[in-house]
This record gives C-alpha cells, sequence and structure tokens, in this order.
C-alpha cells in the first residue's frame, strides 16, 4: 500500500529557496515537509563559491532580519569576507563572503535537522494535486502522498534540466545530480505557464597547478563585517583565504572566437535564454568586442580542498576548447581542469502568474520561489523562499499575506519585478533595480525589517527588544547633536581648518557640521562636549582617531559601514554607551539627511499610486479608451494596485490615466448603487 | 470600446451656426438615429465629409441639418465623430442633443473631448492644455504662443530635456552594475559639462516664462507722475481713437479698476485709470506713498513728466521708484516754455524718455516699439523660440531646476555617483508631469476640469 501522510506545508527542493522557506514555515509551527532528490546536497551551492555582492549582500541582511538563516549560515562558514563599494555611498556598499562550501551545506542541514515540526524526505516529487483551483497535497515518484493545504515549489534549476558543452548533452541537474522529469508535466496539466530558461557555470580547476605569483591577491577585510544582525562580531574575526585576480587577452578571446560554431549557445542547440547579467565568456567576447581582457577572480571552493573556482568564466564550449582557452590565461598556463563547465537549461514558472505573495493568483495554496521563478541566485532564492515560507504558513493560519513594497527592501523589489515585469532571461538583483536604494541599505535591514519578523513570529522577544533600543539610541543621538552648538572660538576654527573645512561665521549644531564632506561623526568628536573621558589612561584622542581603538586600522570610507570592534554593551569611550552600529546608524542619517529627506519624499507620491488598488474583478475589457495592448497586459498580470499596473510593459502612462479615470468613474457609480 | 459622448461645442448662444459634437465608438449610429440624410448613412460615409439633412427628436423634425463626418484616429478625439452643424439657436442646440442623448449619447463632461484626444495620444498633456490657452487667449500673444504650444513646440522641448537626463541617469546606474565594464572615471566633469547648458537651458524657458505671462495677461501698468503732470492726457493717447476696444476688466472694485489697451499685437493692462480720470472732479489724491504701493504691483510703469514745469520734490521721488523697473518717462510737450529738457530728465532717472503729445497724437509709436524692446516681444512668432506661458509647466521647471542644482552641488562637494541619480531622477519626473508622461495621481482630470463644456 502505497503511504499516505498529512502536513501542513510541502516544500519541493532544499536549495537556498527551499531550506528558508521550510525553516521559516516550520518555526511557525506549520507541520513542514522538506522534499529533496539527495539529502547531501541541502544548501547546495553548485555555482558560485560566495554569498553576497553587490545587491545581494542586501538581500542576505534582509533575510537575516525577518529572521532567516543564509546569514548565520554563511557567518559560521565563511572563509574570507569583504565590504564592496567602499568608495561610493552607504546605499552601495555591500558585504560579499567566500564560502567553505562543504561546511555551509553541512551547517545548513544541521540546523533544518534540529528544526522542530521540520522533515527532510529525500524523494522527487512528480506531481501536484489540487482540485478546483485549490491545493491538495503532492505524490512522490514512488506513488507517496502527502496531502496538505500548502505547497512551495523551490524546485530551482532541476525541472527538466539538462546540461551541455560542447555537443555533449547530460541530462541531469547541477553537478551531475538527478533532474526532476516528471513535475513539469503535472505543473502543465493544472494550467500553468512554464519558460525555458538557461544559466552556466564556469570550470574548477586543481589549486596545485595555479602559478598565483602572476596574479594579483585579493584580500579580505581586516575586520569582518558580520551579516547577521545576531552574529557577535568578535567571532568573525578570523584567519582568511585569498582569491586572485587574473585577466583573459587577445589570445583568449581568439580561441574563442574561432570555436563559437561548436558551442550549443550560437548554434541553436540551447533554447533557453540565458541571463545578461551573468553572461558566459563566449557572450562577453562577442557581446564586448573592443574590450581586449575581461576579468578573472579565481575563488576557492573551500578549506577541504584544492579547486578553485574561475569566477568570469561560464561557458559551455567543447572540452577541448575550454582546456586551451584557460591555458592563455596567466597564472592558468598548467591548470588541471576537475569539473569542466556547463550550461544548465531548465523549465521555470512564468513568475506573472502569482501574486506579490508569491501565490499562485489561480491556484489557492501553491506557491513558488527561487530560481523556479525565473530568477538566478542563491541570495535571490533565499529571499524569495522565506517571504513563500511566511505566506504558506499566514495563508494556513488565515492571515493577511507579508507583502514588502519596493520602498520597503530589495526583496520588494525583487519580487514585485518578478511577478510584474516581463522576464526574458533569469533575473538578477542589481541596486539599480532599487529606486530608493538610499533608504534600503544593508546596514540598516534590522531597522526596516526585524519588526516585521518579530510581528510574523520569526524573531524572538528578545531580539526585538534589542533593535528597540538601538533604534531609541540612535535617535536620541541623532537629536543631542542637532541640539549641540559649537561657537566660534579658536579651537573649533582650528579644528575646521586643519580638516580643510572653511570656518564658521556662527554658532552651529554638530549635526549641521557633519554634512559637510570633509567632517564626520567620528572626527567631530573632538568638538562635542559630551565626548566624555577617555576611558583609561594614555589613550588620549588624536586629530582623525576620534573613533578609538577601530579608528586607526579602518581608511576614511570604511568608517561609515565597518562593523564593531565593540560589540554590544561595550562602552564607546567618547560617547558614553553608544555601540559602533548605533554612531554608524547616526552618521550616515545626519550626513546624507537631505537625500534621505528626498527619497522619502519620493516614496510619498509613489505610495499614493501603490494605495490605488485595483479590484480584482476589473474587467479591462469594459475600460474605454484602454489601447489594446493595455487590456491584454493588465488582463494577463492583473496588478493589484495602479502603481503595479504602471510598471507592467506595454503599458503606457496614458493608459494609467485612462484606468485611473476610470476606476474614479467606478467607485462613484459603486457608491450609488 | 468607450461610450459616446455628446455636448454643444458652439456655445449656448443666439448665432448664426450651433454645433453639437458627438464622439465616441457609437458615433455614427447615434448621428444616423438623429440626422436623417437625403440619401444614405452616417456610418457608411467617407472621413471627412459633410452631409445635408434633417435632425429629428423622435418622429419630430428639429432643424436642417449639416452633419461632418470623421473617423478615428483622424479625428480631434482620435474616436469616431460626428458634428452635427445647425442653425444656431440655443433652442434648437438643445432639442438636437437631448435627441442625442436619447439614443444613447451621454452628455459629456466639461472638457472630456480634449481629455479623450489625450488618453487616446492624439496630444500630450501642455498641447491638450494649449488648447485651452487658446480659446482663452485675450491677445495676439497668447494666441500664438498657444498655438506653438498646441503645435507640439513645448513637448518637443521638455521631451529632449528630459532625454539627456534619462541619458545620465542610465549611465549612472550600468556603471553601478557593471563596473567592470563602464567606468566612471571622469564623470564628474562630463555631468557637469552636461548639467551646466542644461540648467541655461531650463533658466531661459523660465526667463520666457514670466515673460510668457506678463504678455498673455496682458502688462500689468501703472501710470506714474505728480498732479496735473498730464496722466490723464498719456491715458487718451493710449486710449484715444481706440476707445471702442477699451474694456472694463470686470470683477475688480472701482478702486483698482483695469482697463485693457492694445498696442499692435501686446496689450497693456492700465491699473487704477478711474483715478485718474476722476480728476476732473475733485482734487487729484495720488500721493507719491500711493504710487509707490502700486508700482510694487506692476510689470511696467510709465512715468508722466509735465515739460512746462521744472522738477520738484515729488518728481524726484517718483522718478525714483523706477529704479532697477521696466520703465518709460514720458514728457509732456506743452504749449507753454519747456522747463524741463529731455537730457535733464535722462540725466536724472534711470529709463528712457520719450516725448509725446495727445493733442498732436505723437509718441504713441515709440512708445508701442519701446515696450516691445523691454518684454522681448519682437521675437514672438518670429523665430523658434519656445514660450512657456503655463503656470504648472513653470513650477515643473523651476522644480527640476531646483533639482538639477542639487546635482551640481552633489557633484561640487565630491559625492559619490550613487547620489546623483536620486536629483536626476526628481528633474526627469518633474519634466514628465508637463508631458503628462510621468502619472500624478489626479492631475489629468484636475487640468481637464478647467475647460469648458463641449471642448
Amino acid at each position: 500500500m502505497a503511504i499516505r501522510e498529512f502536513c501542513d506545508v510541502a516544500v519541493i527542493g532544499a536549495g537556498h529557496a527551499g531550506c528558508e522557506a521550510a525553516l521559516a514555515a516550520a518555526r511557525l509551527g506549520m507541520k513542514t515537509v522538506l522534499f529533496t532528490v539527495s539529502v547531501d546536497s541541502i544548501a547546495l551551492m553548485p555555482c558560485n563559491p560566495n554569498i553576497g555582492g553587490s545587491s545581494k549582500g542586501h538581500l542576505v541582511r534582509e533575510v537575516d532580519a525577518l529572521g532567516g538563516e543564509m546569514g548565520k549560515n554563511i557567518d559560521k562558514t565563511f572563509i574570507q569576507s569583504k565590504m564592496l563599494n567602499r568608495s561610493k555611498g552607504p546605499a552601495v556598499h555591500s558585504l560579499r563572503a567566500q564560502a567553505d562550501k562543504q561546511r555551509y551545506t553541512g551547517e545548513m542541514r544541521r540546523v533544518l535537522e534540529n528544526t522542530p515540526n521540520l522533515w527532510i524526505k529525500q524523494a522527487e516529487v512528480a506531481r501536484i494535486l489540487a482540485e478546483n483551483g485549490e491545493i491538495k497535497g503532492v505524490v512522490t515518484c514512488s506513488g507517496a502522498e502527502y496531502r496538505c493545504p500548502a505547497v512551495i515549489l523551490c524546485t530551482g534549476t532541476y525541472l527538466k534540466s539538462r546540461c551541455l558543452f560542447g555537443d555533449v548533452i547530460q541530462p541531469t541537474g547541477p553537478n551531475g545530480l538527478q533532474a526532476a522529469n516528471h513535475l513539469s508535466d503535472s505543473l502543465r496539466e493544472l494550467g500553468i505557464e512554464l519558460l525555458r530558461f538557461k544559466t552556466g557555470t564556469p570550470a574548477r580547476i586543481d589549486g596545485r597547478t595555479v602559478d598565483f605569483s602572476k596574479m594579483e591577491e585579493q584580500k579580505g577585510d581586516p575586520v569582518v563585517v558580520p551579516f547577521s544582525f545576531t552574529t557577535d562580531p568578535a567571532t568573525v574575526q578570523k584567519e582568511q583565504v585569498s582569491c586572485w585576480l587574473t585577466y583573459t587577452n587577445e589570445k583568449t578571446h581568439a580561441i574563442i572566437r574561432g570555436s563559437l560554431d561548436r558551442s550549443p549557445l550560437f548554434s541553436g542547440v540551447i533554447q533557453g535564454t540565458g541571463p545578461r547579467y551573468c553572461p558566459s565568456i563566449e557572450d562577453k567576447v562577442v557581446r564586448f568586442a573592443d574590450k581586449d581582457r575581461h576579468q578573472l577572480f579565481i575563488e576557492p571552493e573551500g578549506n577541504y580542498t584544492h579547486e578553485l573556482y574561475i569566477g568570469g568564466m561560464s561557458s559551455s564550449l567543447p572540452e577541448d576548447v575550454q582546456v586551451e582557452m584557460i591555458h592563455t590565461v596567466p597564472g592558468l598556463e598548467k591548470a588541471e581542469i576537475v569539473r569542466n563547465a556547463y550550461a544548465i537549461e531548465y523549465d521555470c514558472v512564468n513568475p506573472r502568474q502569482l501574486k506579490l505573495s508569491l501565490e499562485f493568483k489561480d491556484i489557492s495554496g501553491l506557491f513558488s520561489a527561487g530560481q523556479a521563478n525565473g530568477s538566478s541566485g542563491y541570495e535571490e532564492a533565499a529571499a524569495q523562499g522565506i517571504i513563500a515560507g511566511i505566506n504558506a504558513a499566514r495563508k494556513i493560519q488565515g492571515k493577511e499575506p507579508v507583502i514588502l513594497d519596493r520602498s520597503q527592501a530589495y526583496i520588494g523589489v525583487l519580487i514585485d519585478d518578478l511577478v510584474t515585469k516581463e522576464n526574458h532571461e533569469p533575473y538578477r538583483m542589481m541596486t539599480s533595480r532599487a529606486e530608493y536604494r538610499l533608504l534600503l541599505r544593508q546596514d540598516n535591514a534590522d531597522l526596516r525589517l526585524t519588526e516585521i519578523g518579530y510581528q510574523v513570529g520569526l524573531i524572538p522577544e528578545e531580539r526585538y527588544q534589542r533593535l528597540l533600543r538601538k533604534r531609541e539610541a540612535i535617535e536620541k543621538e541623532i537629536k543631542r547633536l542637532q541640539e549641540t552648538y559649537v561657537g566660534t572660538q579658536p579651537e573649533v576654527q582650528e579644528f575646521l581648518a586643519r580638516h580643510g573645512s572653511t570656518p564658521i561665521k556662527s554658532g552651529v549644531s554638530l549635526a549641521e557640521l557633519m554634512k559637510r564632506p570633509e567632517l564626520d561623526y567620528w572626527e567631530l568628536a573632538e568638538l562635542d562636549p559630551e565626548r566624555g573621558k577617555p576611558s583609561s589612561e594614555g589613550q588620549e584622542a588624536s586629530p582623525g582617531e576620534g573613533e578609538g581603538s577601530l579608528g586607526g586600522q579602518l581608511s576614511e570610507g570604511e568608517k561609515g559601514s565597518s562593523g564593531c570592534q565593540l560589540s554590544e554593551g561595550e562602552e564607546d569611550p567618547f560617547r558614553g554607551q553608544l555601540s559602533w552600529e548605533v554612531c554608524q546608524q547616526v552618521n550616515i542619517h545626519l550626513k546624507y539627511e537631505g537625500y534621505i529627506l528626498r527619497q522619502q519624499q519620493q516614496v510619498e507620491q509613489f505610495k499614493k499610486l501603490e494605495r490605488r488598488r485595483i479590484p480584482p474583478e476589473l474587467d479591462y475589457r469594459q475600460v474605454g479608451n484602454l489601447r489594446k495592448e493595455a487590456v491584454q497586459k493588465l488582463s494577463d498580470y492583473r496588478p493589484a494596485s495602479i502603481g503595479q499596473a504602471s510598471r507592467i510593459s506595454g503599458v503606457s502612462p496614458a493608459d494609467i490615466s485612462v484606468l485611473l479615470v476610470y476606476l474614479e468613474q467606478w467607485e462613484h457609480r459603486k457608491k450609488e448603487d | 470600446m468607450a461610450d459616446t459622448i455628446a455636448a454643444i461645442a458652439s456655445g449656448l448662444t443666439y448665432g448664426g451656426i450651433g454645433i453639437v459634437r458627438i464622439s465616441g465608438s457609437q458615433a455614427f449610429s447615434v448621428g444616423d438615429r438623429l440626422v436623417r440624410l437625403r440619401k444614405g448613412q452616417l456610418a457608411e460615409a467617407k472621413s471627412h465629409t459633410a452631409h445635408y439633412g434633417f435632425a429629428y427628436d423622435g418622429e419630430t423634425p428639429v432643424d436642417e441639418v449639416l452633419a461632418l463626418v470623421m473617423r478615428g484616429p483622424h479625428s480631434y478625439t482620435g474616436e469616431d465623430t460626428v458634428e452635427i452643424q445647425c442653425h444656431g439657436g440655443p433652442l434648437v442646440m438643445r432639442r438636437i442633443l437631448q435627441a442625442a442623448l436619447g439614443h444613447g449619447a451621454r452628455l459629456a463632461e466639461p472638457g472630456e473631448f480634449t481629455k479623450r484626444a489625450f488618453l487616446n495620444g492624439r496630444l500630450d498633456l501642455s498641447q491638450a492644455e494649449a488648447v485651452m490657452g487658446l480659446i482663452q487667449s485675450q491677445n495676439e500673444f497668447a494666441r500664438r504662443a498657444s498655438l506653438e504650444q498646441l503645435k507640439g513646440s513645448v513637448g518637443e522641448k521638455i521631451r529632449e530635456l528630459r532625454g539627456k537626463i534619462l541619458h545620465q541617469i542610465a549611465f549612472i546606474e550600468a556603471a553601478l552594475d557593471d563596473p567592470e565594464h563602464i567606468s566612471l572615471e571622469g564623470y564628474q566633469e562630463e555631468l557637469e559639462g552636461m548639467l551646466l547648458p542644461l540648467l541655461e537651458e531650463i533658466r531661459g524657458l523660465l526667463k520666457g516664462a514670466e515673460r510668457g505671462k506678463i504678455l498673455s495677461d496682458g502688462i500689468r501698468t501703472v501710470i506714474l507722475g505728480r498732479p496735473n503732470a498730464g496722466k490723464s492726457s498719456l491715458l487718451n493717447l493710449l486710449t484715444g481713437e481706440e476707445r471702442a476696444i477699451v474694456t472694463e476688466i470686470p470683477g475688480t472694485t472701482r478702486d483698482t479698476l483695469e482697463e485693457s489697451v492694445q498696442l499692435g499685437d501686446i496689450s497693456l493692462r492700465l491699473v487704477d485709470t478711474a483715478g485718474i480720470r476722476d480728476t476732473q472732479d475733485q482734487v487729484e489724491k495720488i500721493g507719491v506713498e500711493r504710487a509707490r504701493q502700486q508700482a510694487e504691483k506692476a510689470d511696467l510703469l510709465l512715468c508722466v513728466v509735465d515739460s512746462s514745469r521744472p522738477l520738484n520734490q515729488d518728481d524726484q521721488e517718483i522718478l525714483g521708484l523706477l529704479e532697477g523697473r521696466r520703465a518709460l518717462i514720458l514728457l509732456n510737450k506743452s504749449d507753454l516754455p519747456a522747463e524741463v529738457s529731455r537730457e535733464e530728465l535722462e540725466g536724472a532717472a534711470a529709463a528712457p524718455v520719450i516725448l509725446f503729445s495727445a493733442r498732436e497724437g505723437t509718441g504713441r509709436e515709440e512708445l508701442e516699439r519701446r515696450i516691445r524692446e523691454m518684454f522681448d516681444a519682437g521675437e514672438i512668432g518670429t523665430n523658434q523660440q519656445v514660450t512657456i506661458t503655463s503656470l504648472r509647466h513653470r513650477e515643473a521647471l523651476e522644480q527640476a531646476e531646483k533639482s538639477l542644482n542639487l546635482v551640481l552641488e552633489s557633484v561640487r562637494q565630491g559625492l559619490p555617483e550613487d547620489f546623483y541619480s536620486i536629483d536626476l531622477m526628481d528633474a526627469y519626473r518633474q519634466l514628465g508631469l508637463i508631458l503628462g508622461e510621468e502619472v500624478g495621481e489626479d492631475l489629468v482630470n484636475e487640468i481637464f476640469s478647467k475647460f469648458c463644456m463641449g471642448k
């Protein structure tokens, strides 16, 4: 007799989306079953060996602020860490850490296994059960049936996947793992539209055969900032490994150009659409024909192995061409390939079928997250995973879904883009996609989202109280600086002259002085009457070293973004009890106050249109003056608000005006009825 | 898909011809039920043709009419349109409109025809507004400026400015996303090099806007001068032969009564002419203090000086008011021997001097020429310069200027590039409001509600 079991939530796939989804659902009290084709491959990193990076680092911190696991897991298992873009504004600072892949997988598995309500099953789900547009459960290949009111698809790149290089086609998922060949048909039977996407990964080489002396060493930061707001910074200051930078050259490009006809990408064997923002090396050579070199980052796959990842060289060229081109690169002349580069093709859901909650519009209880929604990247997957997990649980509990909007989080931008815009290729998070990025910084993810995580039930009371204390401390310190004035005394003018700043003509607040580009919170400590006495003898503040012990180690750009040597509760020697995170928030807030205010005004404008809800029953064919294309698009996407409608491609500003006018009349008529 | 609307388009007064306009998907079928042609049907008629027949309300003939057929998208609204020309009596027009409504049309809201033209993409917002400007224009300048705007001159200019801003936004964003391939080195100079001329252009438009507003509303003009200097003579010179077109502007109190005077294609709004005309009956009371108050609100000051009397304290004080203003001094030629010469006046005040004589009718031409020069009115219509006349456009331009100045400030302070896009985006959006390409929540309804019925 076939097995028949009952649970609350079934999560299909245990990658980065599946793990967060299952953890969120289980932690919210749902009996959750997590299906994977291989228990040994939980939270697998089949491509790049790092977490974070430009804008993706933001996502990790947001997942963490909501109570997710990715940040904590990378803090436990990183082997190098770096805050990127320090020379730019705080909005684009981004954390990136190299992971020890094996440990990353192992630690995540341990967390899953120790979470109550969460059960891991190694099985391929073959069928989704639904009746009358309502989810009923899933059936595995072996016929075991799990009845449940909510299912979350986190199938990544496994649906009908095949891996290709040259003329070699292997019918597997990533890394030679078993593909999921049954589920696509079941999804189609439910009326779900699938897309065929493509992505790829570079070759891995044996570190013993690499000449590092020909490459530039890329070290980690001297002071590591953890990803998770819960990680004690002291625990992440450790020995780090290096990455290495080298470049392709004309010889490399000539080999690639000469072999394009043997690439399945160009010969037409690959039907799926590839990512423009994570292009293969052959794409780059074709598209940037005028560039005589491209960067390659050589990154360790972990402490347990010699294997190295060649970042920037993903490819689907034949094996012999791969060897040849790699050997043209300085430092890699004698490199031995461990694993070939390959392209992977897979089925994914057309995400326009989803609501902003990640639930299917037409199938109640079915959710979808991660690469299965046409995104790319571990971080994008995790971000969707936690939201789908939360919303599946809330659906069962009869609660309203949690929807983050574009002014609240990168997660909001990500999901809104996925379900609203036409995606022809795997979607990658980028800073440019976030209109309000000065407000959505990685350093304030906790201030933005931890309260939501607490209300949802994923953030414990103690952590929430800590957040409230932090917020209060920031507000108090800002107020104090706004009310602390310095006069025109000679020592003030001398201080300003020393910092290349123009003298003041009358009394001015410290907050005002902080706006000057050449000054910041830490430097102004010298003028701060409340800087207090140095905590111990001999630690007299010297110019430019107002921040104490950390000051000597961090350069100008790093100050604003660095984490703390001084962890929670430890005393700042100059301003009472303030932690580093508090000082950092105060500095950013006051320094960029004008910009922040203007961005907040933009958000106000944005929210006006988001608040204009469109009734789901609206028949766009009845709206006069709407262009045919707009009727088609709006009927397909069924946006929740005027704001969302305005972001659908093919819907023009005039169409939006038509809609606004129509809605007004519609509401008017409704009132009269 | 659009419902069909109808309204009286020609105004509800007695006239030679009255027009009822019907627009929408059912315009032809409504028209056919309304008008019995001698032969054929409006629904089968070619676009832009006229058809003779009788309008009926039920079985009752209402009037003899000419029906014009315009097929969408080649009509004012972009939809199928029928215009029924009838004899221009209010009762006739009302009966025809009633009949159209009876046949399934809905009474159009004020401005709804033009709104449809905008919503159907026939006009951008600035063009739609120009329609209203054209209808309401009080003088040649306003008419020409509105016509240029209707032809798309404003939209074209704004689109060009927006394009330049968008290019920079796109570049910054691309560089942030792909630092490997797109370098921001030297970008600050490049951006500044683009911002400065852009700001210059916007300032030029704003300057023109100020002038444009003055010219299209009429130049608010105050006549100054000590008692008996000859202010009423000047008034007569200005209004004399053209007494017929002097209109009293309604709604103003007697105290600030204005008269509008056409001077070629520009108009002057003369303030407080009553105070000048009434001097027959009572001692002229416009003291220096009153003159000062009025002068503050004026676009143009005309100061009259009597050449037969030497300059006194009052003259000196009044001439002092002209400092830094658009002003002209008019030396009233008297039969009496001259005590004040043109040269003396030119030395005493910062404004050009014109000799005039109301009796001989001289000085008017020079006055007109000087005023035209002063307000650059000579350029209007003679070159392609875009003139902004709408207050809404002006406000948007001012906001855009403010935002671009903030960008410039950020560049000069050496802030990182990602800060620039906040204010660039604001400037881009503000300009988009002019075209209706940025969605302002109730902007569209607000604008069209100011239109008159039937347009």
